[in-house]
């Protein structure tokens, strides 16, 4: 019974990550690019969520929106102010603006909200769900973070497949030039994608903090490269890749946690990485890209 | 067999039936230098509306670069590109195609992991005009259009007699096949002006054929222009009603196919000086 619970702690941690991987992910495989930002948009979203919830006394649905809709445009504000003018420019110099532009939202949460540590109200309560006579407790804030992580997927895959935006995205993907001689507003495109991960990046970030309920401005930055570890773990670019990787990094560490050691948890979440990458460098879900002779 | 060409006020010449009607395009004094090189230099260049122009030359000559400049991938140095009569200056590469300008690859430029019927509902992107609400919420609009650009794509598709294949991946399409979608996905955007990069390179005579016919029908069936890259001569001078020769970055002739045939600074260009005796 402990391995089962072990098991649901597992999923529902990997169900958060699953979640910020799918905004890596997304990003990565339009913009081409590792937005080493997220983790922060998540603490932004926390923190927005907690001063609706905790200050303005609105209720938790409103709490999360309203995080969503203010990381969304602050998303779209990174973007268009830090990445966009870099477009053309090598990886290297977007990736240490991704970086640059993690410390500032870092710096200006401390400045904005002080170093003190804020006690992150639930979203869902502290109810939770008692099976076999008590032996099998799942809390309720498991169950929500586990069906919002399935709900997004579906939300994704269908959205991606089926709608022209989603086609958009798809061939940005693949050859932005070319989408652009098709009439496609690679700008535009690119700017959605930010503001869905971003909006991900604050349900993700309500979830996180409702289970572990600490907030402080660098609450982000951890389960932020644990994601991105997701991301490369099933395939960074892949959407079904980012679910399996966040998954079974949540399953591991908490295992590992249990069974090992508390200490070494990370050590061998990241272990587990190398070993994966070693077979399949592509990730577990990756394409490999085949090399034309 | 071709029809007579008659001059218009750029001192270009077009195919007489479309005298009456605006151009197409009308490219006045383009160029494009690349640090030191002159790329594309006084490039004059006027096309009818339904008129099929080859632009031939040497390696090099700049023939890609004259499309890259008039889908504004690349900004001209100097002159004006008009297209249906509107200067494009000014205006992105994702503009110019919603302004009439289409086009396809010397390499093939597919989106390889889309299916063959979403490669050319991308085409018709800037024609559904939905939100995402509609989108998410499968409201009457949504499907509405989504229905309209399926029976579109599988309509264009059967030109080509591909409507078969539309739910195949477009990267596992054999050659050919890829070459043609990408033709059927530059319709898709609703061109006036439908650029070819090297429309037959890599096809076997049979193929070739077949093509020029596709070519001919497109043109028949959509009336619009077609500006098209080409090394296969045979097809430039069966197809072509009018064509012009580009040697570093230079027009060096203009003129019906049995004109440049004739005329002896391109069989310069393309056969090096005659030797004299």
């Amino acid at each position: 019974m402990t391995f089962l619970n072990f098991l649901i702690s597992g999923i529902s941690l990997g169900s958060i990550y699953a979640i910020i991987a799918l905004g890596y992910t997304m990003v990565y495989g339009i913009a081409k690019m590792l937005n080493f930002a997220h983790g922060d948009v998540i603490m932004v979203g926390a923190y927005i969520c907690f001063y609706a919830i905790s200050r303005f006394e609105l209720p938790p649905l409103v709490g999360i929106l309203l995080a969503m809709i203010v990381c969304m445009l602050l998303g779209i504000i990174i973007e268009r102010l830090a990445y966009k003018p870099l477009r053309s420019a090598p990886s290297l110099a977007v990736l240490i603006t991704a970086i640059g532009v993690s410390y500032f939202l870092q710096n200006a949460a401390l400045l904005l909200w002080t170093p003190n540590p804020k006690v992150f109200p639930s979203v869902v309560g502290d109810g939770k769900v008692e099976l076999f006579g008590g032996q099998l407790t799942i809390s309720h804030v498991t169950i929500v973070t586990i069906v919002a992580c399935v709900a997004i997927m579906i939300f994704l895959t269908v959205f991606t497949e089926s709608t022209k935006m989603g086609k958009a995205m798809r061939a940005c993907s693949e050859d932005k030039g070319a989408a652009q001689l098709m009439g496609i507003n690679v700008n535009a495109t690119i700017s959605i994608t930010f503001a869905i991960g971003s909006g991900l990046a604050a349900i993700a970030g309500a979830l996180l903090c409702s289970a572990y309920p600490t907030l402080i401005p660098t609450t982000g930055s951890m389960p932020g490269i644990k994601a991105f570890t997701a991301a490369v773990f099933g395939g960074i670019g892949s959407i079904p890749g980012a679910l399996l990787g966040g998954l079974l990094l949540g399953v591991i560490e908490i295992f590992a946690k249990a069974y090992i050691s508390t200490q070494l948890s990370d050590a061998i979440v990241f272990a587990v990485l190398i070993i994966v990458l070693l077979v399949k460098p592509a990730g577990l879900l990756g394409k490999q890209i085949r090399e034309k002779v | 067999m071709f029809p007579k060409l008659v001059p218009v006020p750029s001192k270009n010449m077009i195919p007489e039936r479309d005298i009456d009607k605006p151009l197409v395009l009308e490219c006045i004094n383009l160029g494009i230098t690349f640090g030191g090189l002159q790329a594309v230099e006084n490039l004059d260049l006027a096309m009818g509306q339904t008129e099929i122009t080859g632009l031939i030359g040497p390696n090099g000559a700049g023939k890609t670069t004259v499309f890259n400049l008039l889908t504004k991938v690349y900004q001209p140095t100097t002159g004006t590109i008009l297209l249906n009569g509107k200067d494009i200056q000014g205006m992105d590469t994702a503009h110019v195609n919603r302004e009439g300008i289409a086009r396809t690859f010397q390499n093939i430029r597919l989106f390889s992991d889309l299916t063959v019927e979403e490669n050319v509902k991308v085409g018709m992107d800037a024609q559904m005009h939905y939100n995402m609400l509609s989108s998410l919420l499968r409201l009457p609009g949504y499907w509405k259009e989504e229905k309209a650009a399926h029976e579109r794509a599988l309509e264009l598709l059967s030109i080509f007699n591909m409507a078969d294949l539309a739910g195949v991946k477009a990267g596992s399409l054999p050659y050919g096949a890829q070459r043609r979608l990408e033709i059927i996905r530059a319709l898709a955007t609703n061109p006036r002006l439908l650029l070819l990069d090297e429309p037959a390179a890599g096809m076997n005579p049979s193929e070739t054929a077949e093509l020029m016919e596709n070519i001919r029908k497109i043109r028949d069936t959509f009336q619009i222009a077609i500006l098209l890259i080409e090394h296969d001569m045979n097809l430039v001078m069966n197809i072509c009603e009018g064509i012009c020769v580009l040697n570093f970055g230079r027009v060096i002739a203009k003129g019906t196919p049995s004109e440049i045939q004739a005329n002896p600074a391109v069989i310069e260009a393309y056969l090096g000086k005659k030797k004299e005796a």
